[in-house]
C-alpha cells in the first residue's frame, strides 16, 4: 500500500505516504456505506497530496497517482480521469486546487475571465481572472496510461459502446490490476457478445499474468476449439521455448522436445516431429549449428574452418613455404590439411576438428529445448489446445484449398466456354479466342471511363463486352475463317496472325500499362466463415457466373432451334442444307455466339485480374487444353476439364506454395500424360461424326 | 572406293535437283561477299552487328528448314520447334558460360598466396555464376559443363531425347492434327515455365549471358568471331539444305509425303507411319537444336523468353509465308520475314506522318505482319514460294 517509493521526487515523499494512509482508511473503513461528503473530502486530500504530479505529469512519474486514483475507485475518480484524459482540467495557482474552466465575460478593463467549477462535482465556484488558473495537458504517454486506469471504471459502464472500446484498449495491453474487475464485470455483463468477448480477455489475461498454475490451465483449456487469430496468437507464446545443448538431459526443467540435430524438424506446438523424405521442413538445427553451441558453451574446441585454416597458412608462409611445404603445392585439400597439421604440431596453431569428430562430439551431447513457462501443467494444456486448434485449422485450410481450386476452375471454365462452342462445337481452331477475352476486358475499362458509378458501369459492361464481341467473331467469321473451313490447320495460323495483330493494336491504343477495371464496392468483401476460412466476394461471383454460362449455354444448345440448328449444321452441312438450314448464317451466328460469350469472361476475368494487352495470350493455352482434356464438343466435358486442371494446379502448389510456376509445369507435363491416355478427352464423343 | 561413290551420289543428286545447285551458288556468292565486306577480314564496308544479324538469320533459315521438313512434309504442326532451338542455345552456353567463368576465377585467383584448390574453383565458379538467382552450388545438370566435346554432343543428345519421348507418346497413342498442335505448343510451355524458376539450375529468368565470348578465344577480336560464326551459319545451312533435299527426293520422302496427305491410306499400305513420323521429328528437333547452338553464340544471351509458344508459331510463320513443301520456300521466308522484322522493330524504318497521326512502325509492324499473314493465308496458301513456282513454270511453258 505505499505507492511511489520508488519515486526519486524525495519533497512528495512525506505527502505521498499521508494520503496513502488516507486512501487506505477510506478503502478499508468507508466504502461499504460510504458518505459522499467524506469520500469528497477523502479524494480531495488524495488530489492535493499528489498535485504536484498531476499538475506536471510525465507518463514516468505518473504512475504511483494512477494507482491510488485506482484504489480511490468511485464516479468521482471516474470523472477526474476522463477529465484530465480530455485536458478539461485546470489548477488554480495559488491553492492548487483542481477545477474545470470555461470562457467568462471579460472584465470592465478588457482582461479575460474564466467561469471555474469543481473538477469532481461540477458545482460552479465563481469567475476569476484568466491569468489565475493553468491547463493541465497531459502528453500522450500519460494519456495512455489513463485510458489503462480508467478501464476498471469503463467496463462498467452503462453504455456498451463504451464497454467495447475499453474492451478493446484493455486486449492491446492487459496488466495484473484489470483482472479482478474484468472477472467482476463478466458477472455483470448482460450483452452476449460483449460477454463472450470480456471472457476471452480475461483468458488472455490469464496467460499473461496469471499466477495460479490451476486457474492458467483452466483459462487455457477454455478456448479449446476457438480458431480465431488471436487465440493462436496468445497461445504460442505460452509455448515459446528455449534451444539448449547439456551432457545430460537436466531434472526440474519443462523440457519440450530433444533435437537430434540434422534429423528432427521443430512442429507448430513447439515438439519435435520426424523429418519426411518427401520435401516439407528442414531440420532445425543443422550439425554444424549444434557443434556451434556446443562450441559456445565450452562443451567442444572450435572448429576451424577451411577458411581459418588458410588464414593462419598464409601467415605461416615464409619466402615461398609452410613449414616443409612449397606453398605451390598447396593447391588441394589434403596438402593443406598436412602442412596446418605441422603448425599443429609445433603449437603453432589450435587443432583440427574433423568432420567425423564434429558429428561424433555433437552426437555424444544432447540438444534440446525447454519451455520458458516452467509449468508442465500449463504448457500441457496449450500444447493439447493449439493442437486440436491446429488440426481443425488445417482442415479448414484443405476447405480453403478446395474453395480455391474450385474458383480457379470457374476462371477456367470462363476463359474457355466460348472455345468450347468454336472449337468444341464448329472445329474452328481461333487462336484470336484470347484476344476476344481481352477485348471484352477492355470494353469494360473503357465503359467504366465513360459511365460513372461502379454497378451501373458493370451492368452496361457485360452486354456491351457480348456486342463489341460478338461483332468482332461475325467479321472474323465472314472475313476469314470462311475461306479456311477444309483447312483446319491454317485456320489455325490465320487467326494466329489475327491475335497478334489486335494485341498489338491494343498495345498501340491503351498503351503496355495495367488498367484497371474496378469492381463495385459490394463485389469488394469476402465472406468469412472464421479467422481461417474467407471467400471473397469476387470469386462468388466468378463461380455463380460460371454456373450461368454453363445453364444458359446448355439451354442454347439442347432446347432453343438456334442450338439445333447449330449441331446440324456441324454433323453435316449438306444435309443441314437441304433442310431448308442455311449453314453460312448458322455458322457466322455461332462464332458470333462463341466469340460475344469470351467478351463477357473478358469482363470477369478482368475485375479478378488487370487489363493488358496480354491478359488473352495468358489464358489461350490452358484454354484449349481444358478443352481438349475435357473432351472436344461437349459442354460437360469443358467443365470436367476446367474443375480438373483447377484442382490439380492448386493441389500441386499445395505442396510448393512458393513455387506456382512449378505448379504450372507440372500441370502441363501432367496433361501431356493424361492426353496420352485419353486422347478424345474426359468425356470422348464417340460416332462417325468424330473420324471426319 | 567408296569416296568416289558417294561423290557420284551427291553429284547425281545435285544434277537432280537444280534448285539445290542455285541455292548453294547462292549461299556462296551471300558467305563470299559478306566476308569481302565485313571488318574481320575485309575492307569493312558492313558493320559487325550486321554481320551477326545476318548469321542468326542463317541460323533462323536452318531452323526453318526443318520446321519445313516437318510441317510442309509430314504434315505435323509442331509449335515446339523453337523449345529445342533454345535447348539446343542451352546447352553450348552451359560450356561457354562455364568454361568462361572458371578461367576468370582462376586468372583472379593468381594474386593468392595460396593456389586455389579445386574446391574453391568450384565454389567461385558456383557463386559467379548462381549469385543472381541466390544460390552458390553448382546444380547436377552442370556436372558435365567443363567438358566440351560432352557438352557439344548434348546439344544434339538432350533436344533428340526429349522429342523422342515426347514424339513417342503423341505419335503412339495418335494424337494429331491440331490436337498434336496444342500438345506441342503446351510441351513448350512447360519447358519455359520450368526454365523460369530461380531453381531450375539454368538461371531461372536471367538466362545465360555473355555468350559472344568464346572461352580460351579471348584475344580475337568479335569482328573476326562474326564472320567465323556467319561462315559456319552458313555451311550448316548448306550442309541442312542438301540433307534435307537428299531426304525428301529418296523414298523416305515420298512416305512422308504420303502420310501428310492421308495417313490412314500409307498406314493401311503397311507402313509404320508412327516410327516414320517419329524419325522426321526427333531429326528435324536435332537440326533446330544445333541451329540454335549457333545462334545464341552470335546473339549473345539466351533466357527463357526465347522459347515462349509465341516464338514457334512465328517460326510456322516464316514457313508459310515462304512456302511450304519446298526447302528454298522455307529459307527464303524465314530470311524475310526474320529481316524485314529486324529492320522495321529496329527503329531504322521511317515512320510516315499522316497528318492526324503518325505511323510508327516499331508499333505497328506487328498489325501489318499479322494482317498480311492472314491475307498470305486465305490468298496464297503456297506463299511466296508458290509465286517463284508459277514463274519458272510459266517460263517453261
Amino acid at each position: 500500500m505505499s505507492p511511489g517509493s520508488t519515486s526519486s521526487d524525495g519533497l512528495h515523499t512525506v505527502h505521498r505516504f499521508i494520503s496513502a494512509v488516507l486512501a487506505a482508511l477510506v478503502l478499508l473503513v468507508l466504502i461499504p456505506a460510504i458518505h459522499p461528503a467524506i469520500a469528497k473530502a477523502g479524494f480531495e486530500e488524495l488530489l492535493q497530496a499528489n498535485a504536484g504530479l498531476i499538475a506536471k505529469s510525465s507518463s514516468k512519474t505518473v504512475g504511483p497517482v494512477l494507482e491510488q486514483l485506482r484504489q480511490h475507485g468511485g464516479d468521482e475518480a471516474e470523472a477526474f480521469l476522463t477529465r484530465w484524459q480530455a485536458k478539461e482540467l485546470y489548477f488554480i495557482k495559488k491553492t492548487g486546487q483542481f477545477v474545470l474552466a470555461e470562457k467568462a465575460a471579460k472584465t470592465a478593463s478588457g482582461k479575460k475571465q474564466l467561469l471555474i467549477r469543481d473538477a469532481v462535482t461540477g458545482e460552479e465556484i465563481g469567475i476569476v481572472p484568466a491569468k489565475s488558473v493553468r491547463q493541465i495537458k497531459p502528453n500522450s504517454g500519460v494519456r495512455s496510461k489513463i485510458a489503462a486506469t480508467l478501464v476498471p471504471f469503463q467496463l462498467g459502464n452503462p453504455d456498451p459502446a463504451i464497454r467495447e472500446t475499453t474492451l478493446k484498449t484493455l486486449l492491446r495491453d492487459i496488466q495484473p490490476s484489470h483482472l479482478a474487475p474484468l472477472k467482476a464485470a463478466i458477472t455483470r455483463e448482460k450483452v452476449p457478445s460483449l460477454k463472450s468477448q470480456m471472457e476471452k480477455a480475461y483468458v488472455f489475461g490469464m496467460l499473461a499474468h496469471g499466477t495460479d498454475e490451476a486457474e492458467v490451465e483452466g483459462a487455457i483449456r477454455s478456448l479449446a476449439g476457438d480458431l480465431s487469430l488471436d487465440v493462436r496468437a496468445a497461445l504460442t507464446p505460452v509455448l515459446a521455448s528455449t534451444v539448449s545443448v547439456a551432457t545430460k538431459l537436466p531434472d526440474g526443467v519443462n523440457i519440450a522436445r530433444v533435437i537430434i540435430p540434422g534429423r528432427t524438424t521443430r512442429q507448430g506446438d513447439g515438439t519435435a516431429g520426424r523429418m519426411s523424405a518427401i520435401g516439407g521442413k528442414d531440420a532445425e538445427m543443422s550439425v554444424m549449428a549444434a557443434y556451434d553451441m556446443m562450441v559456445a558453451q565450452g562443451l567442444a574446441p572450435p572448429f576451424v574452418t577451411r577458411g581459418m585454416r588458410d588464414e593462419a597458412l598464409v601467415e605461416a608462409a615464409i619466402d615461398g613455404r609452410v613449414g616443409s611445404f612449397a606453398v605451390a603445392d598447396l593447391d588441394n585439400d589434403n596438402a593443406r590439411d598436412a602442412a596446418y597439421q605441422q603448425l599443429v604440431d609445433q603449437g603453432r596453431a589450435p587443432a583440427l576438428v574433423s568432420a567425423l569428430q564434429r558429428q561424433q562430439a555433437v552426437e555424444g551431447a544432447i540438444f534440446f529445448a525447454f519451455y520458458d513457462n516452467p509449468s508442465p501443467l500449463v504448457t500441457g494444456a496449450a500444447h493439447d489446445v493449439l493442437n486440436e486448434i491446429q488440426t481443425r485449422v488445417a482442415l479448414y485450410k484443405y476447405l480453403d484449398l478446395l474453395l480455391d481450386a474450385l474458383s480457379l476452375a470457374s476462371i477456367y471454365f470462363l476463359a474457355a466456354i466460348g472455345l468450347a462452342i468454336t472449337f468444341g462445337v464448329m472445329r474452328v481452331i481461333n487462336m484470336a479466342h484470347g484476344e476476344f477475352i481481352m477485348m471484352g476486358a477492355y470494353t469494360g475499362y473503357v465503359v467504366q471511363l465513360l459511365v460513372p458509378g461502379y454497378t451501373l458501369s458493370i451492368a452496361i459492361a457485360v452486354p456491351a463486352a457480348f456486342i463489341v464481341t460478338f461483332a468482332a467473331g461475325v467479321a472474323m467469321e465472314r472475313l476469314v475463317i470462311r475461306h479456311l473451313y477444309k483447312r483446319p490447320l491454317e485456320t489455325l495460323l490465320a487467326t494466329f496472325g489475327i491475335s497478334i495483330a489486335l494485341q498489338q493494336l491494343a498495345k498501340n491504343i491503351f498503351g503496355t500499362q495495367a488498367r484497371p477495371l474496378t469492381a463495385p464496392s459490394w463485389l469488394d468483401g469476402a465472406f468469412a466463415v472464421n479467422d481461417v476460412l474467407a471467400i471473397s466476394n469476387i470469386r462468388i461471383a466468378i463461380f455463380c457466373l460460371a454456373l450461368m454460362f454453363l445453364g444458359l449455354l446448355l439451354y442454347v444448345m439442347k432446347r432453343t432451334r438456334f442450338g439445333l440448328e447449330t449441331r446440324t449444321v456441324t454433323q453435316n452441312p449438306m444435309m443441314a442444307a437441304s433442310m431448308g438450314i442455311n449453314p453460312d448464317r448458322i455458322n457466322m451466328l455461332t462464332f458470333g455466339f462463341g466469340s460475344g460469350i469470351a467478351g463477357i469472361a473478358g469482363v470477369a476475368i478482368g475485375l479478378y485480374s488487370k487489363v493488358t494487352s496480354e491478359l488473352g495470350a495468358d489464358y489461350i493455352v490452358q484454354s484449349f487444353m481444358t478443352v481438349v482434356v475435357g473432351g472436344v464438343g461437349n459442354i460437360w466435358g469443358t467443365l470436367a476439364g476446367a474443375a480438373m486442371i483447377g484442382s490439380l494446379q492448386k493441389g500441386i502448389e499445395w505442396f510448393n506454395p512458393s513455387n506456382t510456376l512449378a505448379a504450372q509445369t507440372y500441370m502441363i507435363i501432367f496433361i501431356i500424360l493424361f492426353i496420352q491416355f485419353r486422347p478424345r478427352g474426359i468425356i470422348a464423343q464417340r460416332g462417325r461424326a468424330v473420324e471426319t | 572406293m567408296p569416296e568416289l561413290l558417294q561423290r557420284t551420289v551427291l553429284t547425281r543428286h545435285l544434277l537432280r535437283n537444280p534448285s539445290l545447285m542455285i541455292f548453294l551458288g547462292a549461299l556462296a556468292c551471300v558467305c563470299l561477299a559478306v566476308t569481302i565486306l565485313g571488318e574481320g577480314f575485309g575492307i569493312g564496308l558492313i558493320s559487325t552487328s550486321f554481320i551477326k544479324t545476318l548469321g542468326k538469320t542463317l541460323c533462323l533459315c536452318m531452323i526453318a528448314i526443318a520446321m519445313d521438313l516437318v510441317w510442309g512434309f509430314c504434315g505435323i504442326l509442331s509449335l515446339g520447334h523453337f523449345a529445342f532451338f533454345a535447348l539446343g542455345g542451352y546447352m553450348i552456353g552451359m560450356w561457354m558460360m562455364f568454361a568462361r567463368t572458371r578461367m576468370i576465377v582462376i586468372e583472379a585467383a593468381q594474386n593468392n598466396v595460396l593456389p586455389p584448390t579445386p574446391v574453391e574453383i568450384s565454389e567461385a565458379v558456383g557463386t559467379q555464376i548462381f549469385g543472381v538467382v541466390g544460390g552458390a552450388e553448382i546444380p547436377a545438370i552442370w556436372a558435365f559443363a567443363d567438358l566440351f566435346w560432352v557438352q557439344l554432343s548434348f546439344i544434339a543428345l538432350v533436344p533428340g531425347l526429349l522429342a523422342y519421348v515426347f514424339g513417342w507418346l503423341a505419335f503412339r497413342s495418335r494424337v494429331n492434327g491440331v490436337y498434336l498442335s496444342i500438345l506441342t505448343q503446351a510441351m513448350t510451355l512447360a519447358l519455359s515455365l520450368y526454365l523460369l524458376q530461380n531453381d531450375s539450375g539454368l538461371r531461372g529468368n536471367n538466362g545465360l549471358s555473355g555468350l559472344q565470348n568464346i572461352p580460351g578465344l579471348d584475344h580475337v577480336p568479335q569482328s573476326i568471331l562474326s564472320i567465323i560464326f556467319f561462315l559456319a551459319s552458313g555451311l550448316a545451312l548448306a550442309v541442312t539444305y542438301i540433307m534435307a533435299s537428299a531426304v525428301v527426293g529418296s523414298k523416305l520422302g515420298n512416305i512422308i509425303r504420303g502420310i501428310r496427305d492421308d495417313e490412314a491410306r500409307v498406314r493401311f499400305l503397311g507402313y509404320n507411319v508412327e516410327s516414320y513420323k517419329l524419325f522426321i521429328f526427333v531429326l528435324t528437333a536435332v537440326i533446330a537444336a544445333i541451329a540454335g547452338a549457333l545462334y545464341y553464340p552470335q546473339a549473345g544471351i539466351i533466357n527463357p523468353t526465347e522459347l515462349a509458344p509465341i516464338a514457334s508459331i512465328y517460326l510456322a510463320v516464316w514457313v508459310a509465308i515462304g512456302g511450304r513443301g519446298r526447302i528454298y520456300g522455307a529459307v527464303i521466308g524465314a530470311a524475310f520475314v526474320s529481316l524485314l522484322s529486324s529492320y522495321f522493330t529496329g527503329g531504322q524504318a521511317p515512320d510516315i506522318p499522316l497528318g492526324f497521326a503518325t505511323i510508327i512502325w516499331t508499333d505497328w509492324w506487328l498489325v501489318l505482319l499479322g494482317l498480311s499473314f492472314v491475307v498470305v493465308t486465305i490468298y496464297a496458301p503456297q506463299g511466296l514460294g508458290g509465286l517463284i513456282d508459277k514463274l519458272v513454270t510459266r517460263e517453261r511453258g
